[in-house]
């Protein structure tokens, strides 16, 4: 019943053609897929994936144990972050990985027209992120904060800082996956590299996801 | 836990950065409580729960891809609990 062999990692290339859709007639052959359990992306970028992982849960933990012994310190230097962009940023990057998602259900469905538009709008936010982040920064320089200010204020300039770099390699691969939907170059026989940059996006997200509450609304 | 179309990840998404925001906003994180604090996290634990399960797709993943992923989840939300805990002792 399967189109493809699975590996015992369940992370291969499924570019080839799927016999159990074909056989059967009706299925489609994306759904003829989704019926093994299969990793979505490439096995080499999710295993940096789990190494990213694990470099930032030593961060965000540092900064949690590190507060631990300069609690007002840390509440009184969170209070001059503006909350209200840590929030947009939030939605920014959910909105960046819901468009994502249905870029890669779209070329799936073989409508590279449509995918290209939700990578544009993915882009768009990654966009919106950088520019609301940069204007964070910017005020921060201007107000005299420096990494050598406080403890806050190193892992707030590190913790965001390498998040901020994560943003914009995951731009870059959408910027390259934008141009390549467009030309209709993957499609429901190949969206390997589509779903391996969409897998590195999720997990620029997923990181935003805990460093919003423990930096922004912690106190 | 149930599958929801994308859209509606997206939505749910939404609303509980709203929840989250909310408890900044109001000044409910802090005071030396743990409540809101343990809200917000397992709040931020469904939000990661979904884009795991239905963004990164490990919902059709191999069982070890997708516990990895989740452990790593639990176990930084729930060390950051614990750090904080250790602050109001």
């Amino acid at each position: 019943m399967h189109g493809t062999t699975p590996t015992a990692l369940g992370s291969e290339s499924n570019g080839s053609h799927s016999v159990a859709g074909a056989a059967a007639g009706t299925h489609h052959p994306a759904q003829a897929q989704d019926a093994t359990p299969r990793l979505r992306g490439d096995l080499g970028v999710w295993l940096v994936i789990l190494m990213e992982l694990l470099t930032f849960a030593i961060l965000f933990v540092s900064f949690a144990f590190a507060r631990t012994r300069e609690v007002p310190l840390f509440n009184a230097s969170q209070a001059t972050l503006d909350l209200n962009a840590g929030a947009l940023n939030t939605v920014l990057l959910i909105s960046g990985s819901w468009c994502v998602a249905c870029a890669v259900a779209a070329v799936r469905r073989n409508a590279s027209v449509a995918g290209a538009r939700w990578l544009l709008g993915a882009l768009a936010c990654g966009g919106g992120f950088v520019v609301v982040k940069l204007g964070e920064y910017a005020q921060k320089l201007a107000s005299g904060v420096d990494l050598s200010t406080n403890t806050f204020y190193m892992f707030y300039i590190l913790l965001t800082g390498f998040h901020f770099l994560h943003v914009v390699v995951g731009m870059l691969a959408l910027a390259y996956l934008w141009v390549k939907t467009r030309r209709g170059r993957y499609g429901s026989h190949d969206c390997h590299a589509l779903e391996t940059g969409a897998a590195f996006w999720h997990m620029v997200d997923l990181l935003w996801i805990v460093l919003f509450p423990l930096v922004y609304v912690m106190r | 836990m149930p599958a929801f179309s994308r859209t509606q990840v997206w939505l749910i998404l939404l609303a509980i950065t709203a929840t989250t925001y909310w408890i900044g906003e109001a000044g409910l994180s802090g005071h030396g409580s743990m409540a809101p604090v343990l809200a917000m996290f397992g709040l931020a634990f469904a939000k990661g729960l979904l884009v795991c399960l239905d963004f990164l797709e490990l919902r059709h993943a191999p069982a070890l891809w997708r516990w990895l992923v989740l452990g790593w989840l639990a176990l930084v939300l729930a060390l950051i609990v614990l750090a904080y805990w250790i602050s109001l002792r």
